[in-house]
């Protein structure tokens, strides 16, 4: 009976377990049959979850404590640091998905991988900190036995920001927070910085900071594979995938004045796998979401920000795509080997790129008209007038060697970008209460992520933070209004 | 199913070199051959085996614990007698040469020990420290960034001296007039670019840095970049592929 059982289950193995793709019609009764067999076996032969008619190795597997969306550099620190505090080894199953694993859209690596501590909230500087001491000993956190230790080409170079008269006052400010938390950064007035850097033209500045240690860029790609390669080994299970809905469950619940409240838990991810029809329901107790820039997206598939406007239920998560150019050029008469990572008083950035005299550079477009001229995120195509009206003036007023320059390549990248006050948000949602964040860094998530992933993982596992106090950056500020920003100098 | 398999086969292949087979193979092979045959052999088993896995870890771990234990600051030296002694105390432990002004170079001898004589030199300021092949980290600068009146510091053959260390230099750039770095295997052209905060330069060596890409240019990058310092090491040509017809 059994054997004649399995050989019929056999014979219509190509139907998989991809209910979506089993066809109508004729087929029906039989069908029916089948799903009949496949219970009586599955009754018979021990072990509950053991199918041995099909083979799913290529499904996610059904049950995982943490799933994490997004596999970029946040989602892999979280899993990373998840596992590194777990109590005992293999303790927590983690399975992290993502859509793009060629990371032909990802945030991480079309970033121009600068670090800095040149923040104005001492937390953003907390978090910037303890990432560089991760990154400097990057092979001791992300030692794989056998594997050749990372290169990370960190260029410890520092950032130069100049202000204008307006900003000098701020930059000042700033500069005493970053120094109370343990940042080496120094004041310029423009005549020291005419003379540590003579390719300069200090026209319009009237202050500049300049970070000493710590500061500098990095290959984000290299971090983003030591990352992967250490999560592998410890466990991790990665799935090529999209998710596409969340099941959970609800409970009314009232509050101590009498409102009503509706708690929501996710019990069930649905990982639609790359290019196929098929999904895997996945059970779990936990989802973060890491998936940057469309981390929107994923809020609202489990039903966040659908409720009436103004209460908490109707509280979207305000992160969105916003585009990034990044330009490539070569210019011979360029500044020298000691040229740092400069950002003007109009928001243009550059820096050196390998020692043949080329420059990455751009500028980021609200911070020259707000609102206004914001491209479409719909695709990664490369706008070179922009480059032409908006960056190289800037560039060549700054730093007259600019005025001869040759564009080489020019890419576009997106930002995880928080519409509400530009800072990351981390931490559970208070309603969908298995959800945690950790997105809308708006641009400094590369450089933040060792760090962020650590607060995340302790606030999963321990339910607060303890390294760095990140409550300021918790969802519940969209719906108090406390806008947490960086207090810019231009 | 497929990580049985994988097994079976390895496991075929490692018994098929036989007891015999190993022994010809460390008669033949080079020693750096049969190095990366026991690698391999290591990585089979720590890639099937949870405890030799676990066990390398840990040995790893040890190893660099120990490197962070070699670099720990001498506080109580440093609050007693201050940091110049406190700094000269850390060479000297990790087994380089310190000269005080006006003084003889000092050194341990070869069993690693050293007169405390110098504990009486509270006053008198470091003026060259010559810390090769010395285990100096990160961390153990803090002990020779104190010296602010170093003039001359030689960090060659430093294994664990990185392009970090190099970043922090910029806190002796009020004396440091020579400063020798020559090779130091993880010293690369990124760290030697912000050496332009040691405007008092006179010597730089920078010869023989596996890890710089491009020597000869970069070395023409940082004359550029210290038009007053004496570069050496790394010749212009450096790096450069002969044409065709120089080749012959």
């Amino acid at each position: 009976m059994l054997r004649r059982a399995l050989r019929l289950g056999v014979g219509r193995c190509p139907l998989g377990r991809g209910l979506g793709t089993r066809r109508g019609g004729s087929t029906l009764d039989w069908d029916g049959k089948v799903s009949d067999i496949k219970k009586k076996i599955q009754s018979v032969l021990p072990g509950g979850a053991w199918n041995p008619l099909y083979d799913t190795s290529h499904l996610p597997p059904e049950h995982s404590d943490v799933v994490i969306v997004g596999g970029g550099v946040l989602g892999l620190s979280v899993a990373y640091w998840l596992k590194r505090l777990e109590k005992r080894r293999g303790a927590i199953q983690v399975l992290v998905v993502d859509r793009d694993y060629t990371y032909s859209h990802a945030s991480t690596v079309l970033s121009v991988g600068g670090i800095r501590q040149q923040f104005s909230l001492p937390e953003n500087i907390q978090l910037s900190l303890f990432s560089v001491d991760f990154l400097r000993n990057i092979n001791e956190y992300l030692a794989v036995v056998d594997d050749p230790p990372l290169d990370l080409q960190f260029n410890p170079l520092g950032y130069l920001l100049l202000a204008s008269e307006k900003g000098a006052a701020i930059m000042e400010n700033n500069v005493k927070v970053q120094r109370q938390e343990g940042a080496k950064v120094c004041l310029m007035s423009p005549e020291q910085l005419r003379n540590k850097f003579p390719w300069i033209n200090t026209e319009g500045v009237a202050l500049a900071s300049y970070g000493l240690e710590n500061e500098g860029w990095f290959d984000p790609w290299c971090l983003l594979q030591g990352l992967r390669r250490k999560v592998q080994s410890m466990g991790v299970r990665f799935c090529h995938g999209e998710v596409t809905r969340f099941i959970s469950s609800s409970d009314r619940m009232e509050t101590a004045s009498g409102e009503e409240v509706t708690l929501k838990r996710i019990h069930e991810v649905h990982v639609k796998m790359d290019r196929s029809l098929e999904y895997q329901p996945v059970e779990c107790a936990i989802v973060i979401n890491a998936a940057g820039a469309w981390s929107g997206q994923i809020a609202e598939l489990a039903g966040i920000g659908k409720g009436p406007p103004g209460t908490l239920q109707g509280t979207k998560l305000p992160v969105e795509p916003r585009k990034r150019y990044v330009y490539l050029w070569h210019c011979p008469q360029g500044p020298g080997l000691e040229t740092p990572f400069v950002t003007d008083t109009s928001g243009t950035y550059f820096r050196r790129e390998g020692l043949g005299n080329n420059y990455l550079g751009g500028c980021s477009p609200t911070e020259l008209s707000p609102q206004e001229e914001e491209p479409d995120p719909g695709n990664l195509e490369v706008d070179h007038d922009f480059f032409q009206d908006k960056v190289w003036p800037h560039l060549a007023q700054r730093v007259p060697a600019f005025e001869s320059l040759k564009v080489r390549s020019a890419w576009a990248g997106y930002y995880d970008y928080n519409t509400f006050d530009q800072n990351g948000v981390v931490g559970p949602h208070p309603l969908v209460v298995n959800m945690y964040f950790a997105t809308g860094f708006s641009g400094h998530g590369l450089q933040q992520a060792p760090a962020v992933g650590r607060a995340v993982a302790e606030m999963v596992l321990e339910g607060h933070f303890q390294t760095i106090n990140l409550s300021p950056f918790l969802f519940s500020r969209f719906y108090l209004g406390e806008k947490v920003e960086e207090r810019n100098i231009i | 199913m497929a990580a049985p398999r994988a097994f079976l086969h390895l496991a075929s292949s490692i018994w098929k070199w036989g007891p015999r087979d190993i022994r010809g193979l460390s008669r033949t092979v080079a020693p750096e051959g049969s190095w990366r045959k026991g690698r391999a052999l290591l990585q089979f088993l720590a890639d099937h085996f949870y405890d030799v896995k676990a066990l390398r870890e840990y040995l790893f771990r040890k190893q660099v614990l120990k490197v962070h234990q070699k670099n720990r600051s001498f506080t109580h030296i440093k609050e007693q007698y201050g940091p110049y002694i406190a700094g000269a105390y850390f060479v000297l432990k990790q087994g380089g040469a310190v000269k005080f002004q006006g003084q003889e170079w000092m050194q341990s001898n070869g069993r690693g020990r050293f007169s405390l004589d110098f504990f009486k030199f509270q006053a008198v300021p470091v003026e060259a420290v010559d810390a090769s092949g010395c285990a100096i980290n990160y961390q153990g600068l803090d002990n020779l960034l104190a010296l602010k009146e170093l003039q001359s510091l030689s960090l060659q053959r430093c294994p664990h001296v990185d392009d970090w260390c190099l970043s922090r230099l910029h806190q002796l750039a009020g004396s440091l007039q020579e400063l020798s770095l020559a090779g130091c295997p993880q010293v690369s052209e990124r760290g030697l670019a912000c050496l332009h905060h040691l405007q008092k330069l006179r010597r730089l060596d920078i010869s023989d840095l596996p890890a710089v890409s491009n020597p000869g240019l970069t070395r023409i990058l940082v004359e550029e970049m210290l038009p007053n310092c004496e570069v050496l090491g790394a010749d212009w040509a450096q790096g450069l592929k002969l044409g065709p017809e120089e080749q012959s």
